[in-house]
């Protein structure tokens, strides 16, 4: 009995160990500067804020920290969509002037593999920008330093909350230099394929209601047509 | 009783791992695909949306006439005459499979559009691009423009029909029928 017991102590331990090593290791990490900051073509930036109840419309399965909102919105608790959120916000330019609409169409992805510090979701965003055109925007995120430096944190908290700086690249692909892929519809953007990256900067977040403080951002990348229209 | 302990934690470490790696942590929901072959060539897979059930969002010119209530949509004056909807969307079984947004303008500045995106979570996304003008029968068709994921290397095209008359339910107010027609590049199967 002993033994046994002994046994299972140390297979809880080194469970703890496993788990703890793959939260606290320094290897796994994302980037915060953009792959497109050091492109030479023109970029546009996005901007909107991230917490869904300064969007327009957000709605999931019910049962998360975030409140589905408006009231009485529909919710996704059906099991295909019940991994599923949307989001619709509006858009920003960079001098912080309303620019569009966009809807955000974020699903858990079966590539997450934990153990590779890759917590992914597959996204997608159907925007439309007023006098210019449509958009379709395709991605694979990761939200692995999210989930570490920021909602880990919240929940462990006392207050059940999280305040402080966070900035991350949460694009990673599907593009080989970790970018989204941008197809355009209609309007300047008709037959255009690009590339694009989004990112997050969260300055709080709260276990029992979800973001309190998050900006998202979407960079652009534009060929010279789409471009001389901006 | 030591070793017993040191061994149990090596154990649980490597135990963990093994469970990390080979357990999925995201195991999507899916359904049968209902996918009909085509006689000339590729496969076809039919959708559908309930009205008024399957609507998540309406967003009008006149934000009065909105949906949900309390949406509070930007209006004409930041968006013209756009209009957005969004919906779940069904197989041919009457399941949900996915969500879908169009959206629709026929006075915007750069020309008039009509666009589906089709998400479905376990499969990926169709965006499509609609003609304006719908055919005599009623149909309007429409060109995939992008696909992700299980869609990304398919090509086709899509045919939306609006059918006021569903019998099969009386809260029915109609039914907007999705057909998605796929072909894979040659040499490839589908």
């Amino acid at each position: 009995m002993k033994y046994a017991a002994s046994l299972f102590a140390g297979l809880v331990l080194g469970a703890v160990m496993f788990v703890l090593g793959l939260y606290l290791n320094p290897f796994m990490g994302q980037a915060t500067v953009s792959p497109l900051a050091v492109t030479d073509r023109q970029v546009m930036d996005l901007s909107y804020s991230a917490v869904p109840a300064n969007g327009i419309l957000y709605t999931d399965h019910g049962e998360s920290a975030v409140t589905p909102h408006p009231d009485r919105v529909a919710e996704l608790w059906e099991p295909t969509v019940v991994d599923t959120s949307v989001f619709v916000t509006e858009l920003f330019d960079g001098r912080g002037n309303f620019a569009g609409i966009g809807i955000k169409y974020l699903s858990k992805s079966e590539q997450t593999e934990l153990i590779k510090g890759e917590a992914l979701a597959s996204s997608v965003w159907h925007i439309f920008l007023p006098g210019r055109g449509t958009i379709m925007i395709d991605q694979t995120e990761n939200f692995w330093s999210y989930i570490r430096d920021v909602v880990i944190p919240a929940r462990t908290s006392s207050g059940d909350n999280w305040v402080g700086s966070f900035h991350s690249v949460t694009t990673s692909g599907p593009g080989a230099l970790g970018t989204a892929r941008l197809t355009g519809g209609s309007g300047v953007f008709a037959g255009l394929t690009s590339e694009s990256v989004e990112a997050i900067t969260v300055r709080g977040y709260s276990s029992v209601t979800g973001p309190v403080s998050k900006d998202g951002n979407l960079t652009i990348e534009l060929p010279e047509i789409a471009a001389a229209t901006e | 009783m030591i070793k017993t302990f040191v061994i149990g934690a090596v154990l649980g470490v490597l135990g963990s791992g093994a469970l990390t790696w080979y357990v999925p942590a995201v195991d999507l929901q899916r359904e049968r695909s209902m996918i009909s072959v085509r006689p000339n060539i590729g496969n076809a897979e039919l959708f559908h949306i309930n009205l008024p059930h399957d609507r998540i969002l309406v967003g009008l010119p006149n934000n009065e006439n909105s949906i949900p209530a309390g949406l509070k949509w930007p209006g004409e004056d930041y968006l013209g005459d756009m209009q957005t909807e969004l919906f779940k969307v069904r197989d041919e079984n009457n399941v949900v499979v996915g969500v879908a947004s169009r959206l629709a303008s026929a006075t915007n500045s750069t020309g008039a559009f009509i666009e589906w995106s089709l998400h479905l979570p376990a499969r990926g996304t169709i965006y499509v691009e609609m003609e304006i003008t719908p055919s005599a029968d009623g149909f309007r068709n429409g060109e995939m423009l992008a696909g992700t994921q299980d869609f990304l290397t398919l090509s086709g095209s899509v045919r939306e029909q609006f059918i006021s008359e569903v019998s099969d339910d009386a809260d029915l107010q109609g039914r907007i029928q999705l057909e998605v027609a796929l072909v894979a590049p040659l040499g490839d199967e589908l």
